[in-house]
């Protein structure tokens, strides 16, 4: 009686169906975890939604090479950095069609203006779009493009030119994320002149891999393989989004397969995963880290032996069995180790509570002292569970004689209190966005992070010099050596205890090939094929 | 008649206005801003934090944001969606119907299996069908919903491959929304076994809603059919000799009704909020799972606009409810002159 796609697919390519011929071609169906909040990247902060829309259907100027952090070309073919690097080139590539779908069919192929409208629009007042979404620009903002960009200019139909405020090396990367996907201005001015200002983020129109055919809202989205793609058309020829945001029940529907790869499986059902016929567990380290910051402004954790202290403390190895349910690689850098300059030399803080209480003894405070941990209210890939890891910390730190309280509040209040230093020590973590240490080490741990970010909100002048230097050169060697430093400062100085690094797992169907986990989180289905 | 109706509808309007009051005070008690939220990890600097506050009115005073909205309210228009950039009278109309759909479902299976059982269990007080169904409706009652969907899925669906798992049509049919009620729109679709796959994925889903609605009648029919039976005119109407079956459904069930009513127009508010795990499991595009996501947003406008359309459907049909009690028992309908 177990129905299998393909008998159904067989069934359904042999009757009639209505739209685009969903027929007997390969169809890829995906399980995915939630609904979209729309289809336009750059509005958006969400994983879910960057692989509904930047992900599937737009290209950046650059792109990452799938499975990695590379950044390879995209719609330019080629760009260049000045001397100074203040100045960005990019050269676009011939022949780039937008996609021809039943709402739009564009006159012509994409061009310098298409690259200018889809960064003025998230940074110019007086642009219609930036004012329709009220300016909220997550990304664009959360990346300080806007204070970095000054002025793009086109120097001529497939040449465009970036002006940058000052020189920062992790620029070329931040243009292969997915706020940077690029639209079409020729669409988007025909929405503008029609009054309807929402028609990109709803029925959207790129250069991508696959277009747009119809979304049932919570329900479903259907793609169709972009013929016309500049780097070849997808080997699948239907891709369906099949929301199912319960994880037990995304994995029953990849053993009836219902559908043929789903993220985000739940921790307790990865064995049984692994132990059922017909698909293949596929795993990967995740580009994140979860740490315990100490607030070194608060006056117990002023003294880095203190902090040394209550890193000794901490049996992560313990963390890691039950918070992660032994699915993570213990952390001992703020950086993951898939990412390049990641320091292998590195001693970590050894569990030695005996240590741990001479290092106390040793700053004046034998007898512990009072304190409290925040523990974050959601879940994470970073920290599955925060409480139960407050716990598990609260717990170690009873034994050296330090008497901690756990605190908890609302996402939105937690971020807010956080930043604004309440905490005495705060759970929290960090999934990479473009690849680059500079992303980890100036956002979470910068001079100018404080008060933002910045959770620690340590200020350290060694460790700020190195990471400055390396944002300012665009050496590899060079940015490779001061970003080692940054670490041993950091690893010295301890303003976190770093936990861990989650790993990401990837359920698949046997019939499908070619399928790879990206380490920045995304989902991507264009070089995978199905038998 | 009339006069009873309008009466009741007269009530509706402090009712009405204290829902949107509550509905607005309620999601603003909660603490955090939409504003951080959808910024997350990643932060928002403070003058942009400022700047989005104003555009999106969250600067202005909570009372004033309260006659902003009701002034809104009285033309007709309920906000966008912080998160969607959608009406969210549009987003509510797009997934109602499946909502609607499911609860109807549920409502009519718990009725038809329900009820009647609810009548022989109390004919046959005492006897072994009696207490194996109080027994039975008992446990359908205390059962979690979350893990009682889940069970339900890994047997008939995982083990068995009886039923599909989740969703409300196979993703392979495709075809445009009419009425958005899958069953009718996949029969109207005329594509050969789309009628099917919709039914079948209504059965799931359809038993885990069901079931409490289910338990509750079958006890309520019992308990009120008890109660009648041993009324002087039932013992008038075996007297004259009546057939047993004309004693119990005619005479004593119609008698029995008012209780029975009363607890099926209840339930409508109890489907609605079982709704909201139902379709968080069995992936059922409906209003509950919307609702759920827009408070854990902050996405005022959906919470707001939603518990008001909500809530509006629910006084419909206890306003439906007093009026069937009107015609079912004229002694109601008389004491509202």
């Amino acid at each position: 009686m177990k129905k299998s796609l393909l008998a159904l697919a067989i069934l359904a390519g042999s009757t009639a169906l209505t739209g685009t011929a969903f027929a007997a071609d390969k169809t890829l169906v995906y399980c995915s975890e939630g609904s979209p909040e729309g289809f336009d990247a750059s509005l958006f902060t969400s994983g879910t939604t960057f692989d509904a829309s930047a992900n599937t259907m737009f290209d950046g100027l650059v792109n990452f090479k799938i499975g990695t952090t590379e950044v390879v070309p995209g719609v330019a073919e080629s760009w260049e950095v000045s001397e100074d690097g203040l100045e960005l080139t990019f050269k676009l590539r011939a022949g780039v069609k937008f996609h021809s779908t039943d709402y739009f069919t564009p006159t012509r192929d994409l061009n310098a203006d298409d690259v200018i409208f889809s960064f003025t629009r998230q940074m110019d007042e007086n642009n219609a779009y930036y004012k329709n979404a009220n300016g909220a620009w997550e990304y664009f903002n959360a990346m300080d493009m806007s204070n970095l960009i000054k002025d793009i200019v086109r120097v001529d139909d497939m040449t465009v030119k970036f002006v940058l405020d000052h020189p920062e090396a992790p620029i070329v990367a931040n243009f292969a994320m997915a706020f940077a996907g690029i639209q079409s201005a020729e669409y988007a001015a025909a929405g503008e002149a029609a009054g309807n200002l929402d028609n990109v983020n709803q029925n959207p129109i790129g250069t991508g891999p696959f277009k747009f055919v119809a979304y049932q809202k919570d329900a479903v989205i259907r793609y169709v393989a972009n013929a016309d793609y500049w780097g070849g058309k997808p080997a699948i020829d239907n891709l369906i989004f099949s929301i199912t945001p319960d994880a037990s029940v995304r994995f029953q529907k990849m053993k009836a397969g219902e559908c043929h790869v789903m993220p985000y499986p739940a921790p307790a059902e990865l064995d049984m995963i692994k132990a059922t016929d017909g698909m293949s567990l596929l795993q990967q380290e995740g580009l994140n880290v979860g740490y315990l910051a100490y607030n070194t402004e608060k006056e117990n954790f002023k003294n880095v032996k203190v902090r040394k202290a209550l890193n000794h403390a901490i049996n992560k190895q313990a963390i890691k069995d039950v918070v992660f349910s032994g699915y993570a690689t213990i952390a001992k850098n703020p950086i993951p180790p898939t990412m390049w300059s990641y320091d292998e030399s590195t001693t970590d803080d050894e569990y030695d509570p005996e240590k741990a209480k001479a290092l106390l003894a040793e700053a004046g405070m034998a007898d512990g002292f009072k304190t409290n941990i925040w523990a974050m209210p959601v879940s994470r890939p970073y920290n599955p569970d925060a409480r139960k890891m407050a716990e598990l910390i609260q717990a170690d730190w009873a034994k050296i004689g330090v008497d901690a309280e756990i605190v908890s509040f609302e996402w939105g209040e937690y971020l807010k209190r956080s930043k604004d230093g309440e905490h005495d020590t705060v759970l929290l973590g960090w999934t990479g966005d473009n690849g680059d240490p500079d992303n980890f080490l100036r956002v979470l741990l910068g001079k100018a992070a404080v008060g933002g970010s910045n959770r620690a909100r340590w200020a350290n002048d060694e460790f700020e010099a190195e990471i400055q230097a390396a944002l300012i050169t665009s050496d590899s060697a060079a940015r490779t050596a001061s970003y080692k430093k940054a670490q041993e400062i950091f690893k010295a100085e301890a303003p976190w205890a770093t936990i861990a690094h989650s790993i990401v797992f990837m359920p698949v169907s046997d019939k499908v090939t070619g399928y790879v986990v990206d380490p920045l989180g995304g989902h991507w289905f264009s070089n995978v094929d199905m038998n | 008649m009339l006069r009873f109706i309008l009466q009741r509808l007269a009530v509706l309007i402090p009712t009405f206005f204290g829902i949107t009051l509550a509905a607005f005070i309620f999601i603003h008690l909660i603490p955090g801003d939409p504003i951080e939220v959808m910024a997350g990890e990643r932060g928002v600097s403070p003058e942009k934090h400022a700047e989005l506050m104003h555009a999106f009115g969250l600067d202005q005073p909570l009372w004033k944001q309260y006659l902003d909205y009701i002034w809104q309210l009285l033309h007709g228009d309920l906000g966008k969606s912080f998160v969607t950039k959608q009406p969210v009278i549009e987003e509510f109309f797009k997934l109602f119907p499946a909502t609607v759909e499911l609860a109807l479902s549920a409502l009519i299976f718990a009725i038809i299996i329900g009820i009647p059982a609810g009548i022989i269990a109390a004919v046959k007080r005492g006897s072994v069908f009696d207490h194996s169904l109080m027994t039975l409706s008992l446990t359908g009652f205390s059962m979690p919903l979350f893990w009682w969907a889940l069970l339900l899925i890994v047997f008939f669906s995982g083990n068995l491959g009886w039923t599909p798992v989740s969703g409300r049509i196979s993703v392979l049919y495709y075809f445009d929304s009419v009425t958005g009620f899958m069953l009718i729109d996949s029969w109207l679709s005329g594509q050969p076994g789309a009628f099917k796959s919709a039914a079948s994925h209504l059965i799931l889903p359809t038993i885990a809603l069901g079931t409490i609605p289910l338990a509750t009648f079958a006890r309520q029919t019992r308990s009120a059919m008890l109660e009648t039976m041993g009324e002087d005119f039932i013992k008038t109407a075996r007297a004259k000799g009546l057939s047993p079956f004309r004693v119990t459904v005619v005479h004593a069930f119609r008698n029995a009704l008012i209780p029975i009513i009363t607890v099926i127009g209840l339930s409508v508010g109890v489907l609605l909020g079982g709704a909201i795990l139902t379709e968080t499991i069995f992936s059922w595009p409906g209003i509950g799972k919307w609702m759920v996501d827009s408070i854990f947003r902050r996405d005022y406008a959906v919470v707001q606009g939603g518990l008001i359309l909500i809530a509006t459907m629910v006084i419909a049909v206890n306003l439906t409810v007093d009026v069937l009690y009107g015609l079912i028992d004229p002694r109601i309908r008389k004491k509202g002159h």
